[in-house]
């Protein structure tokens, strides 16, 4: 117990998506104290937003449900929301950490009732569904969000709106006056889960994405098809809202591109053969394309390649895409490719084209606020000057949900020998 | 315990103004003669928190029952340390949010749960956790390959300690032979060398690793913290004791004498990659049909891998592996002709840029189906392909070797299927379908199921959940390396570290009596009332976990150290013997029979509902936070897991005189989502016993409904919920209503 009392023992997670949620508990549960800082207002990070996982096509609420449940029968946890570290300086087993933390406006007497939204009349553009829709001012991020707390944004404080979101609260939990915080932790170990973000697709010119609107990346693909989306989950075109019939995959969007990502994404491969069933499995009639240079399904989930081949209305294309299209009276969108199969150029129209944009280490923009070694791209790297400074998940290298879940394991393990050495 | 009931109804989040609050204080208060019970109109806030602490600071209470939220949200707020028992009422989310206010009928439903909760906390104790005798904390590892290296390493360092096995007379595995290692590190297009003697220094030199070599797990018995295990060698019998195990037996190359069509045994300078590995490592690579030096080679990816003719599953390591071994002809001597044949290059992540210099390299990627490799008469030989879409021919040139990438099979697949225990005469036949365990010879588990830890898909003791992929089926052992699921060295290191901490996370909470995931920390357990049990076996055959063993006489012999507190075991016994401190059979029949049940002619049907507290309660929630309604009939019961569903429930509901009953389990089959592995799909098989039930009772079959439902089905509840309801008004009301 006198471990767990000392700073020097404890362990320091940055990021609660499937790595960070991951550490953290692995290690709580052997016994160590625990904090995690999380950016957003609600644990989880990107697989909350996502509607399935391959290859079982299961919901990643179900498993986040466990690990919510993990933490709040977890004492050894303790997480800050809206918060970010801004600096880490020590050695293994001795660290001092700074802690942002944005204000919520919302205090922890919220019961999450819903009031305050519907004071709310100023609408903001919806992060969790990647813009894609609106949300009140006051708002709850998501159905599943845990903590289970609404947010007033910081654009309606200092308007008559915002009072009267105050004044809609029977409970006194909105704070129009909260302050950015900062505060220190002394720990033993920091774990960097930082996970990921798309490429930016507008950086592919000849994509077009941006400019055609019915060319979206897979990461919007994940919010158009999911229940608690913006469609509620029907899967329709931006630009007019019909219902998509026939949808295109470019694979590699970014990535084994030296002139963009150099590396592989790993799981993109498998997430356009799920993202595919998304459309497949709702409309009989539907029919999905995709133009790929390797198809990457390793180990066991070359089974779920092999189920998606037995589709018909599923067509494989070996090429890289070279233009998209859009034609702005029909909102038809033409994709060109030479396939390699053949030496033919092939124009092929669609009513929806995803991108599979690739994964970009968080760090990559956002260096980490310590001596953290990377790799060109931004991945941390395994070996670091600083032992106690840990990459986890996608910040090390481009992952899928088990193996990151597998690497921040092994991160744990690793932090918990760090808070030995001093 | 004796116990002191406190009820506190929350009037917040507009409970207050949907309910009669008064008339469910009387539930409390008279039926239940509570000797506390008070309303609050913000209960979770620190005044009425402060309000519950001082009536168990001053009053004695020590039974809390707090009807207001869910208990997915303030569960911290509503814990008043471990010796007070909890018992949340659902008001809001599952009556107010989806029920009309000021209605009669929510007003019955919002008194019912108070009463199933109040009968809750009547039948509960708090738990008392499990203490074993003569705890070990030791980590064993079995299999000494690089896996096996890197996790008794990691564990040591974080101060455990460690009995490693291996087999052979050295540590190293497969990494013995092996001559150098794909990049990990910028810039990620060399190769490197293996550093295998620096980590079985660095493991030798570490105080707290012991290690057996030439050795064998002849058998282990016990339970996570009480595992006996017997060790072979040479002759001799060690025993240790440990807490929990890695098993990192790995994997062995496919087969290549069953690849004849390559012309493998035929052709003496066709090979496979493992020999090539070996040659290289020795410093002599010659063609070995005439000990010459090899000019030119190909290779062949997908040597049996992805065939359903031998393994249909992508080995995930030999595309990286082949590219790997081009670049030692590369780096010998760049003008050296290499053609890969290939299907798909899976060089992921930064073995991509590996890939990249070996075009740069110019080695000749052919992406066909190998068709054929002949002879070309002068002694080297031509690999004929077909391309894969368009089925054109391609051929190569003249080659001296050819190398094929042979994939890889787990140790654990190599063996016969073990054979259950066949049924004594008299006895009923096993209507579970039972795990695949072959008999490897790598544990040797003295467990009832049988020796080693259950093979999912192609023998692989893997994990079938996404989120956890260390839960193999065996408590207290995890399955690390290409034994656990195909992987590049690599990720056999890294997966070697993950599985150390899952066994450090064992012993840890094993030793305090708490349970592992998913219920970890949870110090109930089940405790078998012996004298009643009549041998029928179906606990030991039932669980999914293999945590109960059997004496000879056929009497159930639990280990709770390898129990997960799903309650299979309580749901499958006809007897109703097992039972939790804080959940048995009697007290769901209680929670059952506190229902009112209105008769006939009030024309208000009562629908139990019984949910997976994992996946269909949340989804509950979310209809309520959605504010979808649906029928006040239904009365909601979580359960641990629908696999702890007893028969007996379904008997009590439908002789109180229930019109209905509800089974929202998750989804069973290949795709299974149960937290429990097997509890849907037990509870499904339950299904065909309700049918006694029912014709004994001469009641209709659809009165009794199994669902599967994911936590992200909430959309689709208010229609599953009123379809049943609306078949159930179809039968007309329960004639045993009154009785």
């Amino acid at each position: 117990m006198a471990d767990a009392l000392n700073g020097n023992r404890s362990i320091l997670v940055v990021g609660s998506g499937m790595s960070g949620l991951s550490a953290a508990l692995e290690a709580a549960e052997a016994g160590f104290q625990v904090y995690m800082v999380e950016k957003e207002p609600y644990l989880g990070g990107r697989v909350a937003r996502m509607n399935k996982y391959f290859p079982k096509l299961c919901p990643p609420n179900c498993g986040l449900e466990i690990n919510f449940r993990r933490i709040k029968s977890n004492s050894n946890i303790r997480f800050f929301t809206m918060a970010e570290v801004t600096k880490v300086e020590g050695e293994a087993g001795s660290f001092d950490v700074t802690v942002a933390m944005k204000p919520r406006y919302v205090n922890e007497k919220c019961t999450a009732c819903g009031a305050c939204a519907e004071a709310a009349t100023t609408t903001i553009p919806n992060t969790f569904n990647a813009g894609l829709d609106t949300v009140k001012a006051a708002y709850l991020p998501h159905e599943f969000a845990y903590p289970m707390r609404y947010v007033v944004a910081p654009q309606v404080i200092g308007t008559e709106e915002a009072e009267k979101i105050k004044a809609a609260c029977p409970f006194d939990a909105i704070d129009l006056g909260m302050q950015e915080q900062t505060f220190d932790l002394k720990v033993g170990a920091v774990i960097w889960a930082t996970g990921w973000k798309p490429y930016d697709a507008e950086k592919i010119p000849y994509y077009g994405f941006g400019k055609n609107k019915n060319v979206i990346t897979n990461v919007m693909m994940e919010r158009l098809a999911s229940p608690s989306g913006p469609t509620g989950g029907v899967i329709q075109r931006p630009s007019d809202g019909a219902v998509v019939k026939n949808i295109a995959f470019i694979q590699c969007a970014g990535s084994r591109d030296e002139n963009h990502l150099p590396y592989c994404s790993s799981i993109c491969c498998l997430a356009s053969l799920k993202q595919s069933t998304y459309l497949l499995d709702a409309d009989p009639e539907a029919k999905a394309t995709i133009f790929y240079i390797d198809i990457r399904a390793l180990g066991k989930y070359e089974d779920f390649f092999v189920k998606a081949q037995a589709n018909e209305r599923l067509t494989l294309i070996k090429g890289k895409a070279g233009e998209i299209t859009e034609d702005p009276q029909t909102g038809a969108v033409t994709v060109q490719v030479e396939d390699q199969s053949t030496g033919k150029i092939l124009k092929q129209q669609f009513d929806l084209v995803v991108l599979a944009t690739g994964m970009v280490p968080t760090a990559s923009g956002d260096k980490a606020p310590a001596e953290v070694a990377y790799d060109d791209n931004g991945f941390i790297l395994a070996e670091q000057a600083t032992s106690g400074l840990i990459g986890a998940g996608c910040a090390r290298r481009p992952s899928d949900v088990a193996t990151s879940v597998q690497d921040a394991t092994a991160a744990a393990l690793k932090a918990i020998q760090a808070t030995f050495r001093r | 315990m004796e116990k002191k009931m406190g009820v506190y109804i929350c009037t917040g989040c507009g409970i207050g103004d949907a309910l009669d609050v008064e008339a469910l204080a009387k539930v409390a208060s008279g039926e239940f003669k509570a000797p506390v019970c008070k309303q609050h109109p913000f209960l979770c806030s620190p005044e009425g928190v402060a309000a519950i602490k001082a009536d168990i600071d001053g009053d004695g209470v020590n039974a809390v029952v707090i009807a207001a939220c869910s208990n997915r949200v303030m569960a911290d707020v509503f814990n008043f340390g471990p010796d007070k028992l909890v018992e949340r009422v659902n008001l809001r989310e599952q009556v107010i949010w989806s029920h009309p206010a000021n209605d009669e009928d929510t007003q019955m439903m919002a008194e019912d749960q108070l009463r199933m909760g109040c009968t809750k906390m009547n039948d509960m104790q708090p738990p008392e956790p499990f203490q074993g005798e003569n705890l070990s904390k030791r980590i064993l590892v079995v299999g000494g390959g690089i896996t096996g290296i890197t996790a008794a390493k990691e564990a040591a360092k974080a101060g455990y300690e460690t009995v490693l096995v291996e087999k052979s007379d050295q540590l190293g595995g497969y990494m013995k032979n092996v001559f150098k290692l794909p990049p990990t590190q910028p810039p990620y297009d060399e190769i490197k060398e293996t550093g295998l003697e620096a980590m079985v220094e660095e493991l030798n030199g570490l105080s707290g690793a012991k290690v057996y070599t030439n050795a064998q797990v002849a058998k282990i018995s016990g339970a996570p913290c009480m595992f006996d295990v017997e060790i072979q060698q040479n002759g001799n019998t060690a025993t240790e004791r440990v807490g929990a195990i890695v098993l990192a037996t790995g994997s062995e190359p496919y087969d290549a004498s069953k690849l004849t069509n390559y012309g493998y045994g035929s052709l003496p300078d066709v090979i496979a990659a493992p020999q090539l590995e070996a040659m290289f490592k020795s410093g002599s690579v010659t063609r070995p049909s005439n000990g010459e030096t090899v000019g030119s080679a190909a290779f062949i990816l997908c040597a049996g891998s992805r065939d359903p003719e031998h393994l249909p599953y992508c080995s995930a390591a030999c595309c990286v592996e082949s590219l790997k071994q081009a670049k030692y002809f590369k780096d010998e001597n760049p003008s050296t002709p290499v053609y890969i044949f290939y299907k798909d290059i899976r060089a992921n992540g930064n073995y991509e840029l590996l890939y990249k210099q070996l075009q740069k390299d110019g080695v000749t990627f052919v992406r066909g189906t190998v068709t054929g490799i002949e002879d070309d008469g002068s002694g080297a030989m031509v690999v004929s392909a077909e391309d894969v879409l368009t089925g054109s021919p391609i051929m190569s040139e003249s080659v001296d070797l050819v190398v094929l990438a042979t994939g890889m099979v787990p140790t654990s697949a190599l063996g016969e299927p073990y054979k259950a225990q066949a049924p004594k005469e008299g006895e009923e036949k096993a209507e579970t379908p039972a795990d695949t365990i072959l008999v490897s010879n790598l544990l040797n588990l003295q467990y009832r199921q049988g020796p080693e830890v259950p093979g999912l898909k192609y023998g692989y003791p893997d994990s079938h959940f996404v989120c956890f992929p260390y839960e193999s089926r065996r408590t207290g052992i995890y399955p690390a390396g290409s034994v656990r699921a195909p992987m590049d060295y690599g990720r056999c290191a890294v997966d070697a570290a993950g599985a150390a901490l899952k066994a450090i996370q064992c012993v840890e909470l094993t030793s305090q009596g708490k349970a592992v995931h998913p219920r970890a920390g949870d110090m109930s357990y089940p405790e078998f009332f012996m004298q009643r049990c009549t041998q029928c076996k179906r606990c030991t055959e039932e669980c999914p976990f293999g945590a109960i063993n059997e004496d000879e006489k056929g009497n159930p012999l639990p280990n709770p150290t390898r129990c997960r507190r799903c309650g299979v075991c309580m749901g499958a016994c006809p007897e109703r013997i097992i039972s939790f401190k804080n959940y048995s059979v009697g007290m769901i029949g209680n929670v059952i029979k506190s229902i009112n049940v209105p008769d006939e002619y009030d024309e208000k049907p009562r629908i139990v509902v019984l949910a997976c507290e994992n996946d269909a309660y949340p989804a509950l929630d979310m209809a309520g936070i959605r504010r979808l309604s649906y029928n006040p009939w239904v009365r909601i019961i979580p359960v641990r897991c629908l696999g702890s569903m007893n028969l007996v429930w379904i008997a009590d509901a439908l002789s109180k005189g229930i019109d209905g009953i509800l089974l929202l389990g998750c989804k069973h089959g290949d795709d299974y989502q149960c937290h429990f592995v097997k509890g849907s799909e037990l509870a499904n098989i339950r299904m065909t016993k309700v049918q006694e039930t029912l014709n004994r009772l001469v009641l209709e079959a659809d009165r009794v409904r199994l669902e599967q439902l994911s936590i992200t089905d909430y959309t689709k509840l208010p229609e599953l919920l009123d379809s049943f309801s609306e078949r159930l008004a179809e039968l007309g009301p329960n004639p045993y209503k009154g009785y």
